[in-house]
Protein backbone atom coordinates (compact mmCIF):
# COMPACT_ATOMS: atom_id res chain seq x y z
CA UNK A 1 0.00 0.00 0.00
CA UNK A 2 3.02 2.26 0.80
CA UNK A 3 5.12 1.73 -2.36
CA UNK A 4 1.56 1.83 -4.70
CA UNK A 5 1.16 5.43 -3.40
CA UNK A 6 4.38 6.96 -3.12
CA UNK A 7 4.20 7.89 -7.20
CA UNK A 8 1.21 9.65 -6.09
CA UNK A 9 2.53 11.52 -3.60
CA UNK A 10 5.02 12.75 -5.74
CA UNK A 11 3.28 13.55 -8.49
CA UNK A 12 1.37 16.01 -6.01
CA UNK A 13 4.59 17.22 -4.29
CA UNK A 14 5.72 17.75 -7.88
CA UNK A 15 2.87 19.84 -9.02
CA UNK A 16 3.18 21.62 -5.60
CA UNK A 17 7.22 22.51 -6.74
CA UNK A 18 5.86 23.86 -10.34
CA UNK A 19 3.48 26.15 -8.84
CA UNK A 20 6.64 27.47 -7.25
CA UNK A 21 8.23 28.23 -10.49
CA UNK A 22 5.54 30.23 -11.80
CA UNK A 23 3.35 27.95 -14.19
CA UNK A 24 0.67 30.67 -13.60
CA UNK A 25 2.21 33.64 -13.12
CA UNK A 26 1.57 34.39 -16.74
CA UNK A 27 -2.57 34.02 -17.09
CA UNK A 28 -2.53 35.50 -13.66
CA UNK A 29 -0.48 38.78 -14.29
CA UNK A 30 -2.16 38.67 -17.55
CA UNK A 31 -5.70 39.19 -15.73
CA UNK A 32 -4.26 41.73 -13.20
CA UNK A 33 -2.87 43.89 -16.63
CA UNK A 34 -6.81 43.31 -17.87
CA UNK A 35 -8.74 44.58 -14.90
CA UNK A 36 -6.19 47.53 -14.53
CA UNK A 37 -6.40 48.37 -18.35
CA UNK A 38 -10.90 48.10 -17.55
CA UNK A 39 -10.38 50.48 -14.65
CA UNK A 40 -8.44 53.08 -16.87
CA UNK A 41 -11.31 52.99 -19.83
CA UNK A 42 -13.97 53.34 -16.98
CA UNK A 43 -11.81 56.34 -15.22
CA UNK A 44 -11.71 58.28 -18.88
CA UNK A 45 -15.53 57.40 -19.60
CA UNK A 46 -16.21 59.10 -16.13
CA UNK A 47 -14.68 61.68 -16.88
CA UNK A 48 -16.12 61.90 -20.48
CA UNK A 49 -19.59 61.67 -18.53
CA UNK A 50 -19.07 64.65 -16.47
CA UNK A 51 -18.13 67.21 -19.31
CA UNK A 52 -21.67 67.61 -20.96
CA UNK A 53 -22.90 68.99 -17.76
CA UNK A 54 -19.61 71.08 -16.86
CA UNK A 55 -19.44 72.61 -20.41
CA UNK A 56 -23.56 73.70 -19.46
CA UNK A 57 -22.88 74.96 -16.27
CA UNK A 58 -20.26 76.69 -17.18
CA UNK A 59 -21.57 78.57 -20.33
CA UNK A 60 -24.67 79.83 -18.09
CA UNK A 61 -21.92 82.04 -16.56
CA UNK A 62 -19.17 82.71 -19.03
CA UNK A 63 -20.97 83.00 -22.55
CA UNK A 64 -18.08 84.38 -24.15
CA UNK A 65 -15.53 81.45 -23.72
CA UNK A 66 -16.86 79.93 -26.30
CA UNK A 67 -13.57 79.10 -27.81
CA UNK A 68 -12.62 76.98 -25.05
CA UNK A 69 -15.91 75.60 -24.86
CA UNK A 70 -16.23 74.59 -28.22
CA UNK A 71 -12.56 72.87 -27.61
CA UNK A 72 -13.65 70.99 -24.56
CA UNK A 73 -16.36 69.87 -26.82
CA UNK A 74 -14.53 68.60 -29.37
CA UNK A 75 -12.25 66.94 -27.58
CA UNK A 76 -14.70 65.12 -26.12
CA UNK A 77 -16.02 64.24 -29.09
CA UNK A 78 -12.74 63.09 -30.54
CA UNK A 79 -12.22 60.78 -27.30
CA UNK A 80 -15.90 59.68 -27.34
CA UNK A 81 -16.08 58.47 -30.76
CA UNK A 82 -13.17 56.32 -30.99
CA UNK A 83 -14.12 52.86 -30.97
CA UNK A 84 -12.04 51.38 -28.54
CA UNK A 85 -10.71 47.57 -30.04
CA UNK A 86 -11.04 45.03 -27.96
CA UNK A 87 -7.29 43.84 -28.81
CA UNK A 88 -6.56 47.67 -27.77
CA UNK A 89 -3.54 46.91 -25.39
CA UNK A 90 -1.66 45.05 -27.53
CA UNK A 91 -2.37 47.39 -30.53
CA UNK A 92 0.25 50.13 -30.34
CA UNK A 93 -1.48 52.43 -32.73
CA UNK A 94 -4.85 52.41 -31.23
CA UNK A 95 -2.99 52.68 -28.07
CA UNK A 96 -1.21 55.67 -29.22
CA UNK A 97 -4.60 57.00 -30.68
CA UNK A 98 -6.86 56.38 -27.02
CA UNK A 99 -3.95 58.01 -25.30
CA UNK A 100 -3.92 61.35 -27.91
CA UNK A 101 -7.47 61.89 -27.92
CA UNK A 102 -7.64 61.21 -23.60
CA UNK A 103 -4.22 63.82 -23.43
CA UNK A 104 -5.85 66.21 -25.55
CA UNK A 105 -9.02 66.48 -23.21
CA UNK A 106 -7.22 66.55 -20.49
CA UNK A 107 -5.52 69.91 -21.65
CA UNK A 108 -9.00 71.12 -23.01
CA UNK A 109 -10.41 71.05 -19.63
CA UNK A 110 -6.89 72.19 -17.82
CA UNK A 111 -7.71 75.46 -20.17
CA UNK A 112 -11.38 75.78 -19.01
CA UNK A 113 -10.71 75.31 -15.42
CA UNK A 114 -8.00 78.11 -15.62
CA UNK A 115 -10.29 80.20 -17.81
CA UNK A 116 -12.91 79.97 -14.83
CA UNK A 117 -11.23 81.55 -12.34
CA UNK A 118 -12.32 84.50 -14.09
CA UNK A 119 -15.79 84.20 -13.09
CA UNK A 120 -16.09 84.80 -9.14
CA UNK A 121 -20.20 84.19 -9.53
CA UNK A 122 -19.72 80.71 -11.41
CA UNK A 123 -16.84 79.68 -8.75
CA UNK A 124 -19.27 80.43 -5.88
CA UNK A 125 -21.83 78.18 -7.65
CA UNK A 126 -23.09 75.32 -5.68
CA UNK A 127 -23.62 72.98 -8.96
CA UNK A 128 -20.06 74.18 -10.24
CA UNK A 129 -18.36 73.88 -7.18
CA UNK A 130 -19.88 70.01 -7.05
CA UNK A 131 -18.81 69.31 -10.61
CA UNK A 132 -15.29 70.78 -9.77
CA UNK A 133 -14.50 68.40 -7.27
CA UNK A 134 -16.15 65.32 -9.12
CA UNK A 135 -13.36 66.29 -12.11
CA UNK A 136 -10.56 66.84 -10.10
CA UNK A 137 -11.35 63.46 -8.13
CA UNK A 138 -11.79 61.62 -11.58
CA UNK A 139 -8.77 63.06 -12.81
CA UNK A 140 -6.88 61.87 -9.70
CA UNK A 141 -8.56 58.44 -10.12
CA UNK A 142 -7.28 58.55 -13.24
CA UNK A 143 -3.76 58.92 -12.55
CA UNK A 144 -3.82 56.29 -9.93
CA UNK A 145 -5.56 53.83 -12.37
CA UNK A 146 -2.81 54.70 -15.26
CA UNK A 147 0.02 53.98 -12.50
CA UNK A 148 -1.54 50.57 -11.26
CA UNK A 149 -2.03 49.72 -15.00
CA UNK A 150 1.60 50.97 -15.67
CA UNK A 151 3.00 48.29 -12.79
CA UNK A 152 0.55 45.59 -13.37
CA UNK A 153 1.65 46.02 -16.79
CA UNK A 154 5.29 46.29 -16.60
CA UNK A 155 5.36 43.11 -14.13
CA UNK A 156 3.18 41.19 -16.76
CA UNK A 157 5.62 41.92 -19.71
CA UNK A 158 8.97 40.90 -17.67
CA UNK A 159 7.43 37.63 -16.82
CA UNK A 160 7.18 37.37 -20.47
CA UNK A 161 10.37 37.95 -21.46
CA UNK A 162 12.36 36.42 -18.32
CA UNK A 163 13.46 33.16 -17.67
CA UNK A 164 11.48 30.70 -16.47
CA UNK A 165 8.11 33.16 -17.90
CA UNK A 166 9.87 33.38 -21.33
CA UNK A 167 9.57 29.48 -21.02
CA UNK A 168 6.12 29.02 -19.92
CA UNK A 169 5.33 31.13 -22.42
CA UNK A 170 6.77 29.30 -25.61
CA UNK A 171 5.53 25.96 -23.51
CA UNK A 172 1.90 26.91 -22.71
CA UNK A 173 1.06 30.45 -23.33
CA UNK A 174 1.89 31.00 -27.02
CA UNK A 175 -0.79 33.40 -27.26
CA UNK A 176 0.25 35.82 -24.95
CA UNK A 177 1.84 38.81 -26.27
CA UNK A 178 3.82 42.05 -24.64
CA UNK A 179 1.37 44.63 -23.91
CA UNK A 180 1.57 48.47 -24.61
CA UNK A 181 2.21 50.81 -21.68
CA UNK A 182 1.65 54.53 -21.28
CA UNK A 183 4.26 56.51 -21.84
CA UNK A 184 4.35 59.29 -19.97
CA UNK A 185 4.65 60.30 -16.47
CA UNK A 186 1.75 60.03 -15.25
CA UNK A 187 2.29 63.39 -13.16
CA UNK A 188 3.28 65.05 -16.80
CA UNK A 189 -0.02 65.26 -17.73
CA UNK A 190 -2.12 65.42 -14.60
CA UNK A 191 -4.67 68.44 -15.07
CA UNK A 192 -3.03 71.91 -13.61
CA UNK A 193 -4.55 71.98 -9.73
CA UNK A 194 -6.96 75.08 -9.34
CA UNK A 195 -5.84 77.43 -6.77
CA UNK A 196 -8.37 79.61 -4.72
CA UNK B 1 16.86 24.79 -11.30
CA UNK B 2 14.25 27.14 -12.90
CA UNK B 3 14.23 29.11 -9.27
CA UNK B 4 17.41 30.56 -9.19
CA UNK B 5 16.91 32.79 -12.61
CA UNK B 6 13.38 33.10 -11.14
CA UNK B 7 14.93 34.72 -7.66
CA UNK B 8 17.02 37.44 -9.79
CA UNK B 9 14.22 38.50 -11.56
CA UNK B 10 12.27 38.39 -8.77
CA UNK B 11 14.71 40.35 -6.83
CA UNK B 12 14.45 43.17 -9.58
CA UNK B 13 11.35 43.19 -9.85
CA UNK B 14 11.10 44.11 -5.48
CA UNK B 15 13.99 46.76 -6.15
CA UNK B 16 12.57 48.47 -8.84
CA UNK B 17 9.42 48.37 -6.68
CA UNK B 18 11.13 49.29 -3.58
CA UNK B 19 12.64 52.57 -6.03
CA UNK B 20 9.11 53.24 -7.04
CA UNK B 21 7.86 53.44 -3.36
CA UNK B 22 10.23 55.68 -1.74
CA UNK B 23 7.72 57.29 -0.28
CA UNK B 24 8.10 56.76 4.03
CA UNK B 25 4.60 55.72 6.05
CA UNK B 26 4.20 56.37 9.47
CA UNK B 27 3.31 53.18 11.74
CA UNK B 28 -0.32 52.64 12.12
CA UNK B 29 -0.40 53.16 15.82
CA UNK B 30 -4.41 53.44 15.66
CA UNK B 31 -7.64 54.85 14.88
CA UNK B 32 -5.64 58.69 15.17
CA UNK B 33 -2.19 58.79 14.06
CA UNK B 34 -0.97 61.91 15.00
CA UNK B 35 2.36 62.20 13.70
CA UNK B 36 2.35 66.18 12.93
CA UNK B 37 1.49 66.10 17.61
CA UNK B 38 -1.22 68.27 17.13
CA UNK B 39 -4.36 66.50 19.04
CA UNK B 40 -4.51 66.63 22.76
CA UNK B 41 -4.41 62.97 24.37
CA UNK B 42 -8.24 63.60 25.23
CA UNK B 43 -9.18 64.45 21.73
CA UNK B 44 -7.52 61.30 20.41
CA UNK B 45 -8.97 59.22 23.06
CA UNK B 46 -12.52 61.16 21.86
CA UNK B 47 -12.13 60.89 18.30
CA UNK B 48 -10.94 57.03 18.71
CA UNK B 49 -13.82 56.10 20.69
CA UNK B 50 -16.16 57.74 17.57
CA UNK B 51 -14.15 55.92 15.27
CA UNK B 52 -14.20 52.25 17.19
CA UNK B 53 -18.12 52.66 17.60
CA UNK B 54 -19.06 53.41 13.61
CA UNK B 55 -16.39 50.92 13.13
CA UNK B 56 -18.27 48.37 15.65
CA UNK B 57 -21.72 48.78 13.97
CA UNK B 58 -21.00 49.79 9.96
CA UNK B 59 -17.67 47.87 9.71
CA UNK B 60 -16.40 51.14 7.71
CA UNK B 61 -12.36 52.05 8.94
CA UNK B 62 -12.03 55.77 9.57
CA UNK B 63 -8.86 56.58 10.56
CA UNK B 64 -7.48 60.04 11.14
CA UNK B 65 -3.74 60.62 9.81
CA UNK B 66 -1.82 64.08 10.49
CA UNK B 67 1.99 64.20 8.68
CA UNK B 68 4.96 65.63 9.67
CA UNK B 69 5.65 65.66 6.05
CA UNK B 70 4.22 64.84 2.48
CA UNK B 71 7.82 64.02 1.25
CA UNK B 72 7.44 66.96 -1.47
CA UNK B 73 4.22 64.51 -2.83
CA UNK B 74 1.22 65.75 -3.81
CA UNK B 75 -0.96 64.87 -0.69
CA UNK B 76 -3.70 63.12 -3.21
CA UNK B 77 -1.10 60.78 -4.13
CA UNK B 78 0.12 59.77 -1.12
CA UNK B 79 -3.38 59.57 0.41
CA UNK B 80 -4.54 57.00 -1.89
CA UNK B 81 -1.09 54.67 -1.04
CA UNK B 82 -1.02 55.53 2.50
CA UNK B 83 -4.40 53.92 2.67
CA UNK B 84 -3.33 50.52 0.53
CA UNK B 85 -0.25 50.46 2.69
CA UNK B 86 -1.99 50.02 5.83
CA UNK B 87 -4.99 48.35 4.12
CA UNK B 88 -7.51 50.64 5.30
CA UNK B 89 -11.21 49.18 5.10
CA UNK B 90 -12.20 45.49 5.17
CA UNK B 91 -10.64 43.27 2.20
CA UNK B 92 -13.41 42.85 -0.50
CA UNK B 93 -15.54 45.64 0.50
CA UNK B 94 -12.59 48.25 0.34
CA UNK B 95 -14.61 51.04 2.71
CA UNK B 96 -11.99 52.69 4.25
CA UNK B 97 -11.76 56.49 4.85
CA UNK B 98 -8.65 58.74 5.79
CA UNK B 99 -8.71 61.99 7.19
CA UNK B 100 -5.03 63.63 6.56
CA UNK B 101 -4.08 66.84 7.73
CA UNK B 102 -0.44 68.08 6.43
CA UNK B 103 -0.26 71.47 9.11
CA UNK B 104 3.26 71.99 7.88
CA UNK B 105 2.24 72.21 4.06
CA UNK B 106 -0.82 73.28 5.45
CA UNK B 107 -3.21 70.78 3.42
CA UNK B 108 -6.13 68.61 3.79
CA UNK B 109 -7.16 65.50 2.23
CA UNK B 110 -10.44 63.15 3.04
CA UNK B 111 -9.48 59.81 0.90
CA UNK B 112 -12.13 57.34 0.29
CA UNK B 113 -11.53 53.60 -0.17
CA UNK B 114 -13.30 52.26 -3.53
CA UNK B 115 -16.21 50.61 -1.67
CA UNK B 116 -17.12 54.29 -0.52
CA UNK B 117 -16.76 56.41 -3.17
CA UNK B 118 -21.03 56.19 -3.82
CA UNK B 119 -21.40 57.32 -0.24
CA UNK B 120 -18.78 59.61 0.75
CA UNK B 121 -18.84 61.09 -2.82
CA UNK B 122 -15.57 63.80 -3.84
CA UNK B 123 -18.34 66.62 -3.60
CA UNK B 124 -19.60 65.85 0.27
CA UNK B 125 -15.52 65.42 0.73
CA UNK B 126 -15.30 68.69 -0.55
CA UNK B 127 -18.22 70.79 0.80
CA UNK B 128 -16.73 68.74 4.00
CA UNK B 129 -13.36 70.59 4.04
CA UNK B 130 -14.48 73.54 2.89
CA UNK B 131 -17.40 74.42 4.73
CA UNK B 132 -16.70 72.43 7.92
CA UNK B 133 -13.27 72.11 8.36
CA UNK B 134 -11.72 75.27 7.17
CA UNK B 135 -13.17 77.97 9.13
CA UNK B 136 -11.64 76.00 12.12
CA UNK B 137 -8.26 75.45 10.42
CA UNK B 138 -8.07 78.94 9.26
CA UNK B 139 -8.55 79.79 12.96
CA UNK B 140 -5.22 77.69 13.97
CA UNK B 141 -8.32 75.50 15.40
CA UNK B 142 -6.77 71.96 14.64
CA UNK B 143 -8.38 70.11 17.02
CA UNK B 144 -11.88 71.54 16.71
CA UNK B 145 -11.63 71.24 13.25
CA UNK B 146 -10.80 67.55 12.60
CA UNK B 147 -13.46 66.78 15.23
CA UNK B 148 -16.00 68.52 13.24
CA UNK B 149 -14.63 66.80 9.90
CA UNK B 150 -14.38 63.66 11.90
CA UNK B 151 -18.68 64.38 12.73
CA UNK B 152 -19.27 65.30 9.00
CA UNK B 153 -17.59 62.12 7.51
CA UNK B 154 -19.53 60.14 10.04
CA UNK B 155 -22.84 61.51 9.27
CA UNK B 156 -22.66 61.09 5.44
CA UNK B 157 -21.45 57.36 5.82
CA UNK B 158 -23.85 56.77 8.35
CA UNK B 159 -25.41 53.46 7.81
CA UNK B 160 -24.00 52.16 5.18
CA UNK B 161 -22.48 48.24 4.85
CA UNK B 162 -24.99 47.91 8.18
CA UNK B 163 -25.96 44.41 7.02
CA UNK B 164 -22.81 42.60 7.75
CA UNK B 165 -20.92 42.88 11.10
CA UNK B 166 -17.01 43.24 11.11
CA UNK B 167 -15.32 40.11 11.80
CA UNK B 168 -14.05 39.90 15.44
CA UNK B 169 -9.92 38.67 14.09
CA UNK B 170 -7.63 41.17 13.38
CA UNK B 171 -5.80 40.25 10.06
CA UNK B 172 -7.83 39.59 6.83
CA UNK B 173 -4.76 37.17 5.66
CA UNK B 174 -4.08 35.22 8.57
CA UNK B 175 -7.64 34.90 9.30
CA UNK B 176 -7.90 33.14 6.01
CA UNK B 177 -5.45 30.72 6.74
CA UNK B 178 -6.34 29.91 10.56
CA UNK B 179 -9.89 28.90 9.34
CA UNK B 180 -8.32 26.49 6.44
CA UNK B 181 -6.06 25.06 8.51
CA UNK B 182 -8.97 24.34 11.59
CA UNK B 183 -11.14 23.23 8.60
CA UNK B 184 -8.50 20.50 7.69
CA UNK B 185 -7.90 19.78 11.32
CA UNK B 186 -11.72 18.81 11.92
CA UNK B 187 -12.00 17.28 9.31
CA UNK B 188 -9.38 15.14 9.81
CA UNK B 189 -10.16 14.65 13.39
CA UNK B 190 -13.31 12.45 12.14
CA UNK B 191 -11.74 10.51 9.54
CA UNK B 192 -8.56 9.89 11.21
CA UNK B 193 -9.62 9.13 14.62
CA UNK B 194 -11.65 5.84 13.82
CA UNK B 195 -8.43 4.66 11.99
CA UNK B 196 -5.78 6.01 14.29
CA UNK B 197 -6.63 3.56 17.19
CA UNK B 198 -6.06 0.09 15.48
CA UNK B 199 -2.73 1.38 12.74
CA UNK B 200 0.50 0.41 13.08
CA UNK B 201 3.22 3.67 13.16
CA UNK B 202 3.79 3.15 9.37
CA UNK B 203 0.25 2.91 8.55
CA UNK B 204 -0.12 6.17 11.15
CA UNK B 205 2.62 8.04 9.88
CA UNK B 206 1.55 7.14 5.72
CA UNK B 207 -2.17 8.24 6.78
CA UNK B 208 -0.44 11.63 8.66
CA UNK B 209 1.65 12.18 5.33
CA UNK B 210 -1.31 11.75 3.13
CA UNK B 211 -3.55 13.80 4.91
CA UNK B 212 -1.04 16.80 5.41
CA UNK B 213 -0.44 16.52 1.48
CA UNK B 214 -4.54 17.06 1.04
CA UNK B 215 -4.05 19.89 3.26
CA UNK B 216 -1.52 21.29 1.62
CA UNK B 217 -4.01 20.74 -1.51
CA UNK B 218 -6.86 22.20 -0.57
CA UNK B 219 -5.13 24.95 0.73
CA UNK B 220 -2.79 25.55 -1.99
CA UNK B 221 -6.26 26.17 -4.07
CA UNK B 222 -6.78 29.34 -1.91
CA UNK B 223 -3.66 30.82 -0.99
CA UNK B 224 0.16 30.67 -1.55
CA UNK B 225 2.09 27.72 -2.05
CA UNK B 226 4.55 28.77 0.90
CA UNK B 227 1.34 28.81 2.93
CA UNK B 228 0.07 25.77 1.96
CA UNK B 229 3.56 24.09 2.61
CA UNK B 230 3.30 25.19 5.56
CA UNK B 231 -0.51 24.06 6.40
CA UNK B 232 0.28 20.91 5.12
CA UNK B 233 3.34 20.22 7.58
CA UNK B 234 2.04 21.36 10.52
CA UNK B 235 -1.62 19.24 9.73
CA UNK B 236 0.86 16.42 9.50
CA UNK B 237 2.65 16.71 12.16
CA UNK B 238 -0.50 17.15 14.03
CA UNK B 239 -2.39 14.19 12.65
CA UNK B 240 0.91 12.71 13.88
CA UNK B 241 0.55 13.63 17.18
CA UNK B 242 -3.34 13.47 17.31
CA UNK B 243 -2.99 9.98 16.40
CA UNK B 244 -1.30 8.35 19.50
CA UNK B 245 -3.71 9.90 22.01
CA UNK B 246 -6.73 9.51 20.41
CA UNK B 247 -8.97 6.80 21.92
CA UNK B 248 -12.27 6.59 21.28
CA UNK B 249 -14.58 9.59 21.99
CA UNK B 250 -11.33 11.34 23.54
CA UNK B 251 -9.92 14.69 22.32
CA UNK B 252 -6.25 15.96 22.34
CA UNK B 253 -7.28 19.33 20.98
CA UNK B 254 -7.91 21.26 24.45
CA UNK B 255 -8.90 25.04 23.64
CA UNK B 256 -7.77 25.00 20.40
CA UNK B 257 -11.60 26.19 18.89
CA UNK B 258 -12.17 28.76 20.95
CA UNK B 259 -8.33 29.88 21.63
CA UNK B 260 -6.08 33.33 21.30
CA UNK B 261 -6.04 33.58 17.33
CA UNK B 262 -8.67 37.05 17.45
CA UNK B 263 -7.06 38.82 19.84
CA UNK B 264 -9.40 41.97 20.25
CA UNK B 265 -6.78 43.62 22.79
CA UNK B 266 -7.48 47.08 21.38
CA UNK B 267 -4.90 46.97 19.01
CA UNK B 268 -6.15 47.70 15.32
CA UNK B 269 -4.92 47.38 12.12
CA UNK B 270 -6.66 47.87 8.56
CA UNK B 271 -8.63 45.04 7.17
CA UNK B 272 -6.88 44.86 3.60
CA UNK B 273 -9.21 47.67 1.78
CA UNK B 274 -7.78 49.59 -1.10
CA UNK B 275 -8.23 53.45 -2.41
CA UNK B 276 -8.62 54.16 -5.55
CA UNK B 277 -7.92 57.84 -5.25
CA UNK B 278 -11.38 59.24 -4.56
CA UNK B 279 -12.56 62.03 -2.24
CA UNK B 280 -11.01 65.84 -2.11
CA UNK B 281 -8.29 67.83 -1.26
CA UNK B 282 -8.44 71.15 0.11
CA UNK B 283 -5.66 73.89 1.57
CA UNK B 284 -5.93 76.36 3.99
Amino acid sequence: MLKSASPVLLAVLGLLTLSGCGINNIPTYDEAAKAAWSQVENQYQRRADLVPNLVETVKGYAKQEKDVLVQVIEARAKATQMTIPKDIVNNPAAFKQFQQNQDALSSALARLMVVVEKYPDLKSNQNFLALQSQLEGTENRISVARRDYIETVQKYNTELRTIPGRWWASLLYSDAKVKENFTAAPEAKEAPKVKF
Amino acid sequence: MLTVPRLFAAALLCASAAALAALQFPTLSGRVVDEAGILAPQAQADISALLAAHEQSTSNQVVVVTLKSLQGDDIADYGYQLGRQWGIGQKGKNNGVLLIVAPNERKLRIEVGYGLEGVLTDAESRMIIERVMKPYFKQDNYEQGIRAGVDAILAALGGEFQASPPPTAAGGGGQGMYGLLMMALFIGHFLFGALAQRASTGKRIFAAGAFGVIAGVIAWIFVGVLVALVISIVVFVFMLLAGGRMGPGGSGYGNWGSGGWGGGDGGFSGGGGSFGGGGASGNW
